[in-house]
């Protein structure tokens, strides 16, 4: 009985010390998994705020504005003016609802005529 | 302790009398004193098990406890640390109010050389001369040659820089990390963040340190490590700033000033939402400070916070507002002008007669200095000094910027009677534009004075009180009527009614001695929508000139109000305020597509 009893424990520790190795190499390998990722994220952090900084310096207002006046033509960008406010009474509502089927046909048969 | 005999002779004398075996005795005794010893022998083994019970226990315990811990606690990454303090260790950026980037950190690299590890010095230098055009062959054979084993010898490598040195393949010429201070909108708000630096430069890596401005006021905060890199929020608005900045350049040209400025402050936080100076500079690449010269002439010169000057007539409305506050008038009483007036052997006139008398709001619409005066004389110097002082007009400005400390407003000494009736229409003392916003802030916002920041609020100012609600009504239609009726008939942007007062001041010469007759400060001090005052805006344009009439004029209706009026009808649409009803809706709604 008391053999058995010697042996099960045994056993018992060997196994235990099996698993605690087995868990000690699985967590340095996450642990190196998680410095690259750390490594990664510190990259892509500094990739960011140069990106960052690139968007705010392509946003600058000035070049907007020069922009915007090179590309008058195309797009007649003005600056935002007190005219522009209005009331919700002055849109029209409620918003037509487009049938693609029935005002579609419509609106190319529009188009052929008008060519 | 006396031991006991194996044969006492009492007791074998006795046994033997007895006819017993008085060995036996011996026997008795010496199995008692074996038992007392083995009794004595077991207790001590039973206390050393007990002690080593206790050992493995406690040695069991605490692992167990441990693991228990270990079992029980959250799970973190053991090397996050490490690379969370190499971003920490950077500035943390500058947003405007909206978030938009003003100040970031860029990676860079400098460029160092170590000559005694070059293999060919010379075409070294000749390669480098061709990628910088500002370096100078000779100059950098000579460091290359020469005995130093360490030479700096260029500071922010572009990527491309950096390739094209790297092609060269020198190996004495390395480079060194570094994070360079970068303001992606250039010249914009220039002022308020300042600049920055290198502060103790090293191979792998140089602080920076901030020169001016917001950089430097907010040094600690921008460098500190429990904020995290948690951005600093400015009240700016980048594109209302912007837009400001725009115009007053444009304005500033028109009327061929030397310098201008502007500020745009929230009456009811005492947040100031664009504060331009003109002319400016790239903080980018910070000029160096003038070394002969006025420093007011310099581009780094904050003319909206370090500019103090005499700002005139903009004044008369604290001497009014006082005045009705105080109970000795109220708007329509009416205030002998006949001038001139003497004080202590100082005359003051109006710019034109206005006859014998005028009321207290025509006083201020047509801008009677004797008027103004007259009502001064009512208050008092000591009351109006006081007054003045609760408005923030003596001392300087707390803003958050370093300059804001030294530019102190210059105040009379003492304050004499004739020092009085002059303060009260804005000559014999100096402030700076940005007090003049403040102060006009606690003017129109109900009365309560306001502390102006450059940081967000999200709350009002509940400022102490300056004068009453009623009072302030009271003012705002008075500076409406300056621009509907009076001086300032140009600023009536369509829909926002704007209110405001101008003041068209000579400026002091430098050396003392009187003022120059033809360079004015022209002023223009507005709050929009006068009805529910929002926004207070300050224009000041330095020595203006208006040529396109008959005669030159520099009076601010002609120069700082157009200006003023331009960045109202520009701005107010960016700052999100509808203009009233009275736009007209002839032609309906102007699509921004238009």
């Amino acid at each position: 009985m008391r053999s058995v009893l010697f042996l099960s424990t045994a056993s018992l520790v060997l196994l235990l010390a099996g698993w605690a190795y087995n868990e000690n190499y699985k967590t340095k390998a996450e642990i190196a998994a998680v410095e690259t990722l750390q490594r990664d994220i510190a990259a892509k952090g500094k990739r960011l705020a140069v990106l960052k900084a690139e968007w705010a310096y392509l946003n600058r207002p000035d070049r907007l504005r020069k922009l915007a006046e090179m590309k008058f033509d195309e797009l007649g960008l003005l600056p935002f003016e007190p005219g522009q406010f209005a009331t919700t009474r002055e849109i029209s509502k409620p918003l037509p609802v487009f049938d693609i089927f029935k005002d579609g046909v419509e609106a190319m048969a529009r188009l052929e005529e008008a060519q | 302790m006396i031991r006991k005999p194996l044969r006492p002779l009492a007791e074998v004398l006795r046994a033997r009398a007895r006819g017993e075996n008085p060995r036996e005795i011996e026997k008795d005794n010496i199995r008692a004193r074996h038992e007392a010893m083995k009794d004595g022998a077991r207790l001590r083994a039973e206390g050393r098990l007990l002690i080593l019970c206790i050992f493995f226990l406690g040695a069991f315990g605490a692992v167990g406890g441990r693991m228990a811990v270990l079992a029980s606690s959250d799970p973190t990454e053991p090397k996050a640390a490490r690379f969370g303090e190499q971003i920490l260790s950077s500035r943390a950026d500058i947003v405007d109010r909206k978030g938009r980037l003003l100040a970031t950190n860029f990676e860079t690299f400098s460029l160092y050389a170590q000559p005694q590890r070059m293999v060919a010095p010379k075409v070294a230098a000749e390669r480098l001369a061709q990628i910088f055009p500002d370096l100078e062959i000779t100059k950098l054979t000579g460091l290359f040659t020469g005995d130093r084993k360490f030479v700096w010898v260029k500071r922010n490598l572009s990527p491309e820089q950096k390739q094209a040195v790297h092609d060269i393949g020198e190996p004495g010429l390395q480079f060194g990390p570094r994070e360079m201070r970068l303001y992606p909108n250039g010249a914009i708000a220039a002022h308020v963040l300042g600049g920055a630096r290198y502060g103790r430069e090293g191979v792998s890596s140089a602080e920076v340190i901030g020169v001016a401005g917001v950089e430097r006021a907010f040094e600690d905060r921008l460098r500190s490590i429990d904020r995290g890199n948690e951005p600093l929020r400015l009240s700016i608005d980048l594109s209302v700033q912007a837009a400001t900045e725009e115009i007053l350049a444009g304005g500033m040209r028109l009327m061929q000033a030397k310098g201008a400025s502007a500020v745009l402050m929230r009456v009811q936080t005492g947040e100031i939402v664009a504060l331009a100076s003109l002319p400016d500079f790239d903080p980018n690449q910070r000029p160096r400070p003038l070394t002969t010269g006025d420093q007011g002439d310099s581009p780094l010169f904050n003319r909206a916070l370090q500019g103090v000057y005499e700002l005139g007539s903009v004044f008369k409305i604290f001497t009014m507002a006082q005045g009705i506050d105080l109970g000795l008038v109220n708007a329509h009483t009416e205030i002998d002008t006949t001038g001139p007036l003497k004080s202590g052997g100082h005359k003051i006139r109006d710019y034109r007669d206005y006859g014998p008398s005028l009321s207290v709001r025509d006083v201020l619409v047509k801008s009677s200095n004797i008027g103004t005066a007259r009502v001064a004389m009512e208050i008092g110097a000591h009351r109006q000094k006081a007054f003045l002082d609760q408005l923030g007009l003596l001392e300087a400005t707390p803003v958050e910027m370093v300059e804001a400390k030294g530019a102190a407003p210059l105040l009379p000494k003492p304050w004499s009677e004739t020092s009085m009736l002059t303060i009260s229409y804005g000559h014999g003392m100096s402030a700076s534009p940005v007090h003049l916003a403040s102060a006009y802030a606690a003017m129109v916002n109900g009365g309560t004075a306001v502390t102006p920041t450059l940081l967000k609020q999200d709350a009002p100012q509940e400022g102490p009180r300056v004068i009453s609600q009623q009072t302030s009504a009271v003012v705002r239609d008075m500076l409406r009527g300056v621009v509907v009726e009076g001086t300032a008939s140009m600023a009536d942007v369509p829909g926002y009614y704007v209110g405001g007062k101008t003041g068209t001041a000579d400026k002091p010469k430098p050396q003392g001695g009187g003022y120059f007759e033809d360079k004015v400060i022209a002023t223009f001090a507005s709050v929009f929508p006068a009805h529910k005052p929002e926004y207070v805006l300050i224009v000041t344009l330095d020595e203006p000139r208006e040529t396109t009439g008959e005669e030159e004029r520099r009076t601010a209706g002609w120069t700082a109000v157009p200006v003023a009026a331009e960045t109202i009808r520009r701005v107010a649409p960016l700052l999100g305020l509808r203009p009233g009803v009275e736009r007209s809706l002839k032609s309906g709604v102007t699509l921004a597509s238009d």
